[in-house]
């Protein structure tokens, strides 16, 4: 007799290989789909939404794009998180750890086909990462005692992380964007304090880093355009009609008279609180929230410049830049630190009034103003200088750095072959897989670029037979060259991640035997 | 067949709308029933033992988990089968009571079926069959008694203990730091066990998880961490010596329960109103000042201008803090509760030797850490791995650990794992099967074999020739009378269980047994089943 059915109507089941040819071919074709934007030469993607205006999004981020995509395969879901963390932890190399778990699958399904037990191929792999990560550390190079050095250090991560994206043709001025707002933070991996500003027109050239802070926001009509030597007040409170909080509380009168009366105080009320902002003896007040007219014309009969409605980002990044404390009482005025800062004024960029505020107390936080065609050519840069300022604020804090273009792949490939080649019993074949797996990351590289891949790896393969070589590919010339010369580097914190990432991905998909998918929740028909 | 006749001949019915339902009676039943519990043990079974495999589950709202904890793939699995849900049931009450070897009962349970099946080809009735079982169940139960050790620790000699922990999280996923991890485990129990009662709560243990960074990055807190920041974000964000006032009554206004109204008719009602309103959040901020608080953790949110004022006053404090996490922090800096700011003494207020916010990676993540309380009873396991599902199958897995560490200390007997457990068993069952006259005999005979179904199990998995070597196991374990033989499923050469370290529990091989005789004795009594058909 029939066996009785166990799960719900629409879920299905999956076992053994059937299982595990679905995560590996939905793994696969998603490493596959975001192949082709690694490296320099890697291409773009468009991406449309699904909801409202289509809007278009053109990237070559790999966390964008698959962040982006809506998933059913449970596998490819796996490599999408990976990616996503790999974005929030380091910021870069979002694309390459997809593309490594891709491989070590790739490789993994051979191994399985001929018969070799996932389990045996997982501790392969582990013992294979373990001594990629010790080769990789036997090669680091930490240049944070020589402070130049140091500072050329992060040029080229900046320049070899900017190379893939749509800066590369601007490259050099970007790094140097990215490296000096990453040095003024002086240590702090704090990137809100670095502030990103877009305004369409112009060309990519004109973007620029300034030393002080930009608010987004006009001034208002009738105050004063140009503050020297201001006195800032960041406040918090509201400035439209101060509710009564009390709950419970509702006024209720008899006459118009009387409405009258509450009118007038209440405009007192705010009068008086205008008033004691003021006592502050401050000539700028920035309100997170709305600023009436009302109280506007009475800061602007006071010659105070008052600011609304900033957000909140803008609010703290502002307190912090200016060293001022977001104030939402006035009571006591002698000790409220009120914010400094040297000049206020209005600036134009494009057609837009910005408020400038230059030489603030506090160097740690800067603006960088993004000029660029379209907006989406605006956001791919934002991401892009994103990325990059990820990188140098993490390497800021770990300094140690590797070269690049495809030479810390080559290393680990060799380090772990000679693994491969001392190891006993059927786990030297998943080590080697694993090498084949890393170097196929500078293969895709090469094949992006149109060159000869096979070709050009095995003469860095040759490369790097010798000991100490510093060979990678150099995509611009099409041919194998010299890393440290070429002034490619990597941080070696971005490589790591990648490294363990997609070990532990790929490990995780291999170990899966069966997949149980429920059935979708239904929605609900209301038609 | 849901017919019958009243005195004149006439049929009448007995199950209303009878042709709409599908019924099974008899054999029919027992075998649709013994069917479907073997279907669910199928899936389970490649999921024991240190080379067990993972189960992708993709839950009805597209998320997936990847995981290799019995409890968890039936809880996720949506099944819709009675007897399939009795089975679920059953590792569920397994991972209350023991945390542990929630896959092998259900293996059991599906052996002990698979068994079943067999007899009642044969003609002997389930309620004998039940009966033998029981017989059975409470010569192993006695059986393991006899064959346990046990196990002496300390305080200080935490050995043993971690050794056990490590049997636990090498099936998992995480046995790639099992030895790291079994330690924090032990470290973490320890820190909140009651030697002398032999109790733990493990409500003191808390688990958080945060994605990023590496597994090995995994750390043991003695205090608190909360997944939250300071209220306003200029506040210090190191504390030293805190004292920290524990609140449960929001920065705002009072809001009294009864309606009430309160009219505002004249301009010098709108005045003091104003003016009361303004004194309330001033008060306040001076009450926590005053009991001498140097943090303040909050269950409710902060008003903004009271937001203002605690900053004014420097003042840190945290808001929206979790009721768990409250009752958490109130026990390890030794603080208690309070609900009215009328309350806040200094006794109340709770101590920590440091308080520090932490960001991690590039975004926004901000955690705070207490640390250095006054009791150290309360611990917090942190976890990092490289994606969200790795976190959640480590926080299963050390749950899973953290609970044979509890069991441990609770009652330190011991037996070894591997499947030498079951085997002796099954020996002892097998050989005190023929002292019992009547048909139970061949029940008894019927679950020493199934006993053999979870090393041979191990053994499959593991990639042996599960007859051969479970054979071999077992004419070692007579021969040498050593009922620590086990299946070597790492490989290392050896079948004793004890150069292995290889540890369980007893009460959880105990429980196992237990659960799955019930269950399957439940499962065997049903002769009829009655089920509305498909449309």
């Amino acid at each position: 007799m029939a066996v009785e059915k166990l799960l719900k109507d629409e879920a299905t089941e999956e076992k053994g290989e059937r299982a595990r040819m679905a995560s590996f071919v939905g793994a696969m074709a998603i490493a596959d789909l975001v192949k082709t934007t690694l490296g320099p030469k890697g291409m773009d993607k468009i991406l449309q939404s699904t909801g409202r205006g289509h809007s278009v999004t053109v990237t070559n981020d790999g966390a964008t794009i698959l962040k982006s995509l809506h998933i059913d395969n449970p596998a490819a879901k796996v490599l999408v998180d990976i990616s996503k963390v790999q974005d929030d932890e380091v910021g870069d190399g979002t694309t390459s750890v997809v593309v490594l778990a891709g491989e070590l699958l790739r490789e993994a399904e051979k191994l399985v086909n001929a018969k070799i037990h996932p389990m045996t191929i997982i501790s392969g792999y582990r013992m294979a990462a373990e001594c990629a990560k010790n080769a990789l550390l036997e090669k680091v190079v930490d240049n944070k005692l020589d402070a130049e050095k140091f500072k050329a250090d992060l040029m080229k991560i900046a320049m070899t992380t900017l190379s893939s994206k749509i800066l590369s043709q601007d490259k050099e001025h970007f790094a140097k964007l990215a490296v000096d707002a990453v040095m003024r933070l002086k240590g702090s991996t704090n990137l809100e304090a670095i502030q990103i500003i877009k305004k369409p027109g112009g060309s990519l050239k004109d973007s620029f880093l300034d030393e002080g802070f930009i608010l987004d926001k006009k001034i208002g009509v009738g105050q004063p355009k140009r503050i020297e030597n201001a006195k800032i007040l960041v406040a918090n409170t509201a400035m439209d009609t101060d509710k009564v909080k009390i709950y419970g509380a509702r006024v209720r009168v008899d006459s118009m008279a009387k409405v009258a009366e509450i009118e007038v105080a209440e405009k007192e009320k705010m009068r008086e609180k205008v008033q004691k902002i003021i006592n502050h003896g401050i000539n700028c007040f920035v309100n997170r929230q709305l600023i009436y007219n009302f109280p506007e014309e009475l800061f602007a009969d006071a010659g105070v410049l008052a600011i609304e409605h900033a957000d909140f980002d803008g609010i703290e990044r502002l307190a912090l830049v200016t060293g001022g404390e977001i104030a939402s009482t006035f009571d006591n005025p002698e000790s409220v630190k009120l914010g400094h800062c040297k000049l206020i004024e209005e600036i134009m960029i494009g057609e837009d009034k910005l408020i400038h505020f230059s030489g603030v107390e506090m160097g740690q936080a800067c603006t960088i103003v993004l000029r660029g065609a379209s907006p989406h050519m605006l956001d791919e840069a934002e991401r892009s200088l994103h990325d990059a300022l990820c990188v140098l604020s993490q390497t800021v804090n770990d300094s140690r750095v590797l070269l690049g273009g495809g030479w810390p792949e080559m290393v680990m490939a060799k380090a772990v072959d000679e693994l491969a080649r001392k190891t006993p019993g059927k786990r030297s074949h998943a080590i080697e897989a694993f090498s084949r797996a890393l170097v196929a990351i500078p293969t895709t590289i090469a094949d992006n670029a149109g060159l000869d891949s096979a070709e050009l790896i095995a003469q860095l393969r040759a490369e790097h037979h010798k000991e100490g070589s510093t060979a990678g590919i150099d995509v611009i010339s099409g041919s194998v060259g010299d890393m440290s010369e070429l002034g490619i580097s990597e941080a070696f914190k971005v490589k790591q991640a990648v490294l363990l990432s997609a070990t532990e991905a790929a490990e995780m998909i291999l170990r899966v035997d069966e997949i149980i998918t429920c059935a979708p929740r239904r929605r609900e028909d209301r038609m | 067949m849901a017919l019958a006749f009243d005195e004149f001949g006439r049929p009448f019915i007995i199950l209303k709308e009878q042709e709409q339902k599908t019924r099974l009676r008899g054999l029919d039943a027992q075998k649709a029933n013994i069917a479907s519990g073997k279907a669910v043990a199928r899936i389970l079974r490649t999921s024991l033992g240190p080379k067990g495999m993972d189960k992708m589950l993709q839950s009805p709202d597209g998320d997936v988990t990847i995981t290799n904890d019995g409890a968890t793939i039936l809880e996720q699995m949506d099944v819709d089968n009675q007897i399939a849900k009795l089975m679920v049931e059953l590792s569920r009450s397994q991972d209350y009571e023991i945390g542990d070897g929630t896959t092998g009962v259900v293996v059991m349970a599906g052996a002990l079926l698979e068994q079943a099946e067999k007899l009642l080809e044969h003609g002997i009735h389930p309620i004998r069959i039940a009966e033998g079982y029981e017989l059975a169940s409470r010569i192993a139960f006695e059986h393991l008694e006899h064959i346990a050790h046990k196990f002496e620790f300390s305080a200080t000699n935490i050995e043993p203990l971690i050794q056990t922990c490590m049997t636990t999280l090498s099936s998992k996923i995480v046995n790639r730091c099992k030895r790291s991890l079994a330690e924090i485990a032990v470290k973490a129990v320890l820190a909140v066990a009651d030697l002398e009662r032999k109790d733990v709560n493990l409500d003191l243990i808390k688990v958080e998880g945060k994605v990023g960074g590496k597994l090995e990055d995994t750390e043991l807190i003695y205090g608190i961490v909360v997944d939250k920041d300071m209220s306003h974000p200029q506040m210090p964000k190191q504390i030293e010596d805190a004292k920290i006032a524990i609140l449960t009554c929001p920065f705002e206004p009072p809001k009294p329960k009864t309606k009430h109204k309160v009219d505002i008719d004249t301009v010098e009602k709108f005045q003091t109103l104003r003016q009361q309103e303004q004194k309330y959040f001033d008060d306040m901020v001076q009450k926590c000042k005053d009991v001498g608080a140097t943090l303040v953790i909050c269950q409710w949110g902060f008003d903004d201008e009271a937001n203002h004022l605690l900053m004014h006053r420097n003042l840190p404090a945290v808001r929206w803090v979790g009721g768990v996490e409250l009752e958490l922090i109130a026990i390890a800096t030794g603080g208690r509760i309070v609900p009215r700011f009328q309350e806040l003494t200094p006794e109340k207020l709770g101590k920590a030797g440091l308080v520090r916010e932490k960001a991690f990676g590039t975004t926004k993540d901000r955690m705070i850490y207490i640390e250095h309380c006054a009791n150290s009873r309360a611990v917090t396991i942190f976890i990092r791995g490289g994606n969200k599902m790795m976190i959640e199958e480590t926080k299963r897995s050390l749950h899973d650990a953290l609970c044979v560490a509890r069991n441990l200390i609770r009652n330190n007997s011991i037996v070894y794992g591997g499947g030498s457990a079951e085997i002796s068993c099954s020996v002892a069952v097998e050989a005190a099967a023929d002292k019992y006259p009547g048909v139970e005999q061949y029940a008894i005979r019927a679950f020493a074999d199934a006993l053999d179904a979870i090393p041979m199990a191990l053994a499959e998995n593991s990639g042996l020739q599960p007859i051969e070597t479970l054979s071999a196991v077992k004419s070692q374990q007579i021969k040498e009378n050593n009922s620590c033989c086990g299946i070597d499923c790492n490989d290392t050469g050896t079948n004793d269980m004890r150069e292995q370290n290889v540890f369980e529990t007893l009460i959880g091989k105990q429980q196992q047994i237990l659960l799955a005789t019930q269950v399957v004795k439940m499962i065997l009594k049903i002769d009829d089943v009655i089920s509305p058909s498909d449309y």
